[in-house]
């Protein structure tokens, strides 16, 4: 057991969930809970197999990916901003939906064999940076710089620019923003779109990049939950975001890992030689999840600050204060 | 208060008509069961170009289905046996739904409740040759208990935190199922095998083929005691939401929280006993398919029954009287999903069918008009 080797690999792992947390809170920041995380997620990994199995081309794959789970999600998007729906019940339908959807279209995919995988690359100079160079910036998935990229580049779009501005906006205070010029419903299908989107593009993560292939409803095993629960951990800022994904991502990988050498320390692995203690370890992503929302809802609490003022309001003009 | 918008002059051509959304007052008891109706047969026909596309046939499918589901007396009875675990996760859940509680984990609470029964049979706390009549109670007992704990934890953590429950009924979920499959794998498993021994016959739930032996037209039917519990199970939920004093604080604090803190209910209290309660009806369910169907405990114990609950508890309203004929629509659904290619077909048309149900919400709170665009501005 080598630690930067799980490092590294949590890496890849903390992608998947950085990609859906941050379209997540894009989403939220706008206004719209969207709970259907998990089965877009879903349907991203299945139009991602699917189309490297008909035309060999993962960059294509994750367009279609992109597209695909960006579509269901106007679903949710219609409902909840159009219909004026609960939130809450509506993402769960959605959710639902996109699991069904999934299975019914990903029928078969499980035994597509081998596939045109994204490339890995090694950045040079970056690489040779002690420690972090082997955990970052070796053989790593093209996908995992893109999330690197991702964290500054969502940072700066919520903080520093001027559509940010009218994505807090429409999220805090929908009237002013509508008395701006702003169109305050047109943005919310934006963003939720972009929130979808994220969402395939964690799915196409994992199904081309980090645990190849088609496995039904364990491709995903509850990410799309945990980067909900992520969100509010990282108070809706991206850059908490990624250090829970990364930390999420490493634990997840320690606990396959951990299970493998027949020493730990000098010490018998327990988890070797009594492997049914693995389901214990098994338990641990999801105890961590419910202990990082504690975490999170009392700072939430202490500090009065939480979740955007409007999320989960329907924005109707003329009506109510907010 | 007039939905009425104020319309801006932009430039530019724009379409001469529009939807416009009128909110209505009370909307007459009938339309909401037509509008979910039609509800349902939106969501099918769209599950049907789903099927096409995927390369199916989907009204050969779907009279298959109804074929499998209710052809015959003995697929009847498989279809009840379906719908009873059913019945008991969605009358909890309505008692969870009615309060805004949104209880994601009636699968793992189900999972916990089936552990719990396990617990008294394989243990074992109770001697095989028990009475019936301690037995069952017994293992009743501990199911539900097992999975009110796994109701109360969000529950405290909810109260306490003010954690958001759908996570962390959610996150247990995955617990569970590794709690218990430690169980059926390191501790109760028999020669190896996946699955623990079979329990004693003391610890079965009577079953309509027991009773063949006098009536032998009852030969083969798997109906058991469960249904009957489900059935009490669900008309004391509607008098605990609709009828009791409890209920009432429940209804109030789901429908505005702030008149229910005024009127001085305590809120946190109720959040716990609320999901305890939802949560000590999915255990029974647990109990009544390990007890009923199943004699012992395995992995496999639910096509996802504690999921589909959320949708029947959804098409009935919240009214846990129309859960029962609900979940014996659904109950046939996950009987005939077994022997339909592709395998996700019942999931995919419960998420659809729920989709559209959320969707057709709006025609019961609002009246669509189609009007001509006003052109001043």
């Amino acid at each position: 057991m080598d630690a930067i080797i799980i490092l590294q690999a949590g890496m890849a792992t903390g992608t998947i969930l950085l990609f859906a947390t941050v379209g997540e809170i894009l989403s939220e920041r706008a206004g719209v809970l969207n709970l259907g995380v998990e089965g877009m997620m879903l349907i991203g990994a299945m139009s991602a197999m699917s189309t490297v199995v008909a035309t060999g081309s993962p960059w294509l794959a994750l367009l279609v990916a992109m597209l695909a789970a960006g579509l269901l999600s106007q679903v949710h998007a219609i409902i909840t901003i159009r219909f004026r729906a609960d939130q809450v019940v509506s993402g769960l339908a959605l959710n639902f939906a996109g699991v069904g959807l999934s299975l019914v279209l990903g029928e078969g995919l499980s035994k597509a064999g081998a596939l045109a995988l994204l490339p890995t690359y090694t950045v040079p100079l970056l690489s040779q940076i002690p420690v972090l160079g082997p955990i970052l910036f070796t053989r790593q998935s093209v996908m995992v710089y893109i999330g690197y990229l991702l964290i500054p580049a969502a940072w700066t779009f919520i903080n520093r620019t001027r559509p940010g501005m009218h994505l807090r906006a429409i999220g805090e205070f929908p009237a002013a923003a509508d008395a701006l010029g702003i169109n305050v419903n047109a943005l919310r299908h934006v963003y939720v779109f972009v929130g979808g989107a994220l969402a395939g593009l964690a799915g196409a993560t994992i199904s081309l990049a980090v645990s190849p292939g088609w496995f039904s409803e364990l491709t995903t095993s509850g990410y799309g939950w945990i980067a909900i629960g992520l969100v509010i951990f990282a108070q809706w800022d991206p850059v908490r975001a990624a250090l829970g994904s990364y930390a999420f991502g490493a634990l997840r990988r320690l606990i396959l890992d951990i299970q493998g050498p027949t020493t730990i320390l000098t010490f018998r692995n327990p988890f070797y030689y009594l492997p049914y203690w693995g389901f214990f370890l098994e338990m641990l992503p999801y105890l961590f999840t419910v202990f990082v929302l504690v975490i999170g809802s009392r700072e939430a609490m202490r500090k009065r600050l939480g979740s955007p003022s409007a999320l989960g309001i329907p924005y109707v003009r003329g009506e109510r204060g907010l | 208060m007039s939905q009425s918008e104020p319309t801006i002059h932009r430039p530019g051509w724009r379409f001469p008509l529009e939807i416009r959304l009128e909110p209505r007052g009370a909307a007459p008891p009938w339309l909401g069961w037509a509008v979910t109706l039609g509800a349902v047969i939106v969501g099918l026909l769209l599950g049907a170009v789903v099927l096409s596309a995927a390369g199916g046939d989907p009204w050969r499918s779907y009279a298959y289905m109804v074929k499998a589901a209710f052809g015959e007396v003995g697929v009847i009875s498989d279809t009840l046996v379906k719908a009873t675990p059913l019945i008991l996760l969605a009358s909890g859940l309505c008692l969870a739904f009615t309060m805004k509680l949104w209880n994601i984990g009636a699968e793992g609470q189900f999972f916990l409740g089936a552990f719990g029964a396990s617990a008294v049979v394989l243990t074992p706390m109770l001697p095989p040759e028990t009475s019936p009549w301690l037995m069952i109670p017994a293992v009743i007992a501990m199911g539900m208990l097992a999975g009110s704990l796994w109701g109360f934890l969000p529950g405290y953590l909810k109260a306490k935190f003010n954690v958001n429950e759908i996570i962390t009924t959610l996150m247990l979920n995955y617990v569970a199922v590794n709690w218990n499959n430690f169980f059926i794998f390191a501790v109760w498993t028999e020669g190896g095998f996946q699955m623990s021994r079979r329990f004693p016959q003391t610890a079965w739930l009577p079953r309509l083929t027991d009773y063949a032996a006098q009536y032998p037209q009852l030969r083969g039917l798997t109906l058991h005691l469960g249904l009957l519990i489900a059935i009490v199970a669900a008309v004391v939920m509607w008098w605990v939401i609709y009828r009791s004093r409890w209920g009432y604080e429940v209804r109030l604090t789901g429908d505005n929280p702030r008149a229910a803190r005024y009127a001085g209910i305590n809120i946190a209290r109720n959040t716990v006993l609320v999901l305890m309660v939802s949560g000590a009806l999915a255990g029974l369910a647990g109990v009544s398919e390990i007890a009923g169907v199943v004699h012992r405990l395995q992995g496999a114990i639910s096509p996802g029954y504690g999921f589909s609950a959320i949708i029947v508890a959804w098409l009935a309203k919240l009214n846990p009287l129309a859960v029962i004929p609900v979940s014996i629509l659904f109950g046939a659904l996950i009987q005939a999903g077994r022997e339909i290619q592709p395998s996700g077909v019942p999931k995919m048309l419960q998420g659809i069918i729920l989709v559209c149900l959320i969707a057709s919400d709006l025609l019961m709170h609002y009246r669509v008009r189609i009007v001509r665009r006003s052109q001043e501005g």
